[in-house]
């Protein structure tokens, strides 16, 4: 009883008060049930694995080479945006404009390809620049303005939009010259794209949960009263946020057109953010902040991405599939929410409100 | 340094070897005047009752002792020196930490984590959360926390008088050696509240200084060893416990009332 426990999960019963111990007697498969259901991720990893085994039985060509570059090619982009909205969300801003700043990176990269600097040097150059810019403008309109950042990547991503349209003139263009060759490591191979998302949503599972950085921006979204009483800089901690949400969509942009060899005008935009957006709510992070798992947004968009692949193959067409989209999006919500009930009942003792 | 006495509204205020003097501060935001020329002295090892009215100042004055917001004239002396507070985490550094009513905790977080917010145990990059587990639950150990179990829980679970307890824990792990704790008595039964003013009396044996803020200052008086009384943004009374007594607060804090009931059916019936 005195001893503390150094794993990461946070057992259940522990709260003494006046009722001594608790005298559950857990079965092993109870009790591997119950550590499983504690987890954020839970949830949505079950609901993937029961599409997957159904378009699995259901579907020919599901389990197949081609159909898994689809899913993972389709998962990519939208994972690598996501990670960004889950730290903002956790924090308790969102950022509509992040699917700009995917539209107008290509060309960006393509400027300073054109000046002169070698592609490498070009996709950093212009990640950073519109990570700080962008980002920059919308954290700092947010935090010392006071405006809601629902309204302010709003604003920030129009102005983007009419200048990625202006500054191409709404035209296509072709990658610049030489960088086909690093360009498949950035997406022109059929898994680079999906492996560079997936070792983001690593690095930034990490972020969140074992670093300064995570803790604060929970504690932001969690209380920001109370983290700005507890000595914590809180705009820094949300412009950060939104600097690294812009620098995802400029990463993706880039990444995207690679992967379709071609730097178009129509990419990105209001969709994507609203696609990646259905991956972060449905992988379990909250809307309110404080609370949100990176790990749960690379499952929320699996989801996704097995509907879109499976619904194809049977020859859904697109047009039916925004229902069925919409319908798995309140489904997976309906679920989500469910369980966590279930789960904060499960720890509480049905106390909770 | 000496200050005139004109300007000393507390009896006790010619003491020396204070470890905290709070000198002619004033607050104002925009045209709200919410504190007006307070003198406030802190002995060392002193537990001091701050009580008053809502809205008397009692609050404000300990946000701009602990660094959370300057006060707008006035100076603050740490051990007998002048100190500047820019920021709550260089008053903690400095020995001041402040438990706030809001408790400032972080409810999606778990007790150890909320206890080192902010000053975390970090091998860079990552967090050090086995150390710092061990040391929030010993730290509980010590000052005597037994209801809660593990540090693991997210704070969100806990009790008000578990809640309390985490955040004056955890300023008394910073090393505070002056700690102001803003009505630590709100909304808790009254086991729980015993608890917290044990845990009061023990640190004041280990020589911490402490400033309690109460609005029910009947609860808090047996703890201090002096009490001050807040009304309108300055102090009007200042005693040691032993020269006064709880009859004499309520009398004046009645009178008070019995003003302000006056004055409300005088403009009553004037209109």
């Amino acid at each position: 009883m005195s001893d503390v426990s150094d794993t990461a999960e946070r057992s259940p019963d522990i709260i003494g008060g006046a009722g001594g111990p608790a005298a559950r007697g857990p079965s092993p498969l109870n009790s591997a049930a119950a550590i499983f259901l504690k987890q954020r991720e839970a949830s949505v990893l079950l609901i993937a694995a029961i599409l997957f085994i159904y378009f699995a039985t259901t579907t020919p060509a599901f389990v197949s080479h081609g159909s898994f570059v689809n899913i993972a090619q389709y998962m990519a982009p939208y994972v690598i945006i996501g990670i960004g909205l889950v730290l903002l969300m956790v924090c308790g801003e969102i950022d509509l404009s992040v699917g700009f700043v995917w539209m107008l990176s290509p060309y960006v990269m393509h400027f300073f390809a054109d000046s002169g600097l070698p592609i490498l040097l070009a996709i950093v150059i212009t990640v950073l620049i519109l990570a700080v810019v962008i980002g920059g403008v919308n954290g700092i309109v947010t935090t010392y303005f006071g405006v809601p950042s629902l309204i302010t990547t709003l604003g920030s991503g129009y102005i983007i939009f009419g200048y990625a349209l202006t500054v191409s003139s709404a035209q296509q263009i072709n990658l610049p010259d030489g960088s086909l060759g690093v360009g498949r490591w950035f997406g022109g191979e059929a898994w680079s794209e999906i492996i560079w998302a997936t070792v983001l949503v690593l690095l930034f599972q990490v972020l969140l949960t074992r670093t300064r950085w995570g803790l604060y921006t929970i504690s932001v979204g969690g209380n920001l009263l109370g983290a700005r009483e507890a000595g914590i800089k809180v705009n820094k901690i949300k412009i950060g946020n939104f600097m690294l949400c812009s620098g995802f969509g400029a990463v993706a942009g880039i990444l995207e057109a690679f992967k379709n060899n071609i730097i178009d005008p129509s990419a990105g935009q209001l969709a994507v953010v609203l696609v990646a957006l259905a991956g972060v709510v449905i992988g379990g992070t909250a809307m309110l902040g404080g609370s949100g798992t990176v790990i749960g947004l690379w499952l929320g968009v699996l989801v996704l991405a097995i509907l879109n692949d499976g619904f194809n193959l049977r020859g859904i067409s697109s047009n039916k599939f925004q229902i069925i989209l919409g319908a798995a999006i309140l489904v997976a919500m309906i679920a989500n929410t469910y369980l966590t009930r279930l789960r904060s009942a499960g720890r509480l003792g049905g106390a909770r409100k | 340094m000496t200050v005139e006495n004109s300007a000393v509204s507390g009896e006790t205020f010619g003491q020396t070897d204070d470890i905290l003097r709070a000198e002619h501060i004033s607050k104002r935001y925009g045209a709200v005047t919410a504190l007006v020329d307070v003198n406030l002295r802190l002995g060392r090892g002193e537990v001091l009752g701050l009580i008053g009215d809502n809205g008397a100042g009692k609050s404000t004055l300990l946000k701009t002792i602990c660094g959370f917001q300057p006060p707008t004239t006035g100076r603050i002396l740490l051990n007998g020196e002048e100190v500047h507070f820019s920021s709550v985490t260089q008053a903690r550094a400095a020995g001041i930490d402040i438990v706030y009513q809001d408790l400032a905790l972080v409810n999606q977080l778990t007790v150890y984590q909320n206890m080192f917010l902010n000053r975390e145990l970090v091998r860079w990059p990552l967090l050090r959360n086995r150390s710092m587990r061990k040391r929030a639950k010993e730290q509980l150990d010590s000052i005597g926390i037994s209801t809660l179990k593990s540090v693991d829980v997210e704070v969100a679970s806990l009790s008000g008088g578990q809640r309390q307890a985490i955040a004056v824990a955890r300023s008394v792990f910073s090393d505070a050696k002056v700690l102001l704790l803003d009505e630590p008595l709100a909304a808790m039964g009254v086991k729980e509240g015993a608890a917290i003013l044990d845990l009061v009396r023990d640190l004041k044996d280990q020589g911490i200084s402490i400033i309690i803020i109460a609005h029910n200052y009947g609860q808090v008086f047996p703890v201090c060893d002096r009490v001050n009384l807040l009304q309108g943004g300055k102090i009007t009374f200042d005693k040691y416990s032993k020269d006064t007594s709880v009859e004499e607060l309520t009398n004046i804090v009645v009178s008070e009332y019995r003003k302000a009931l006056e004055e409300r059916h005088r403009r009553t019936a004037a209109s």
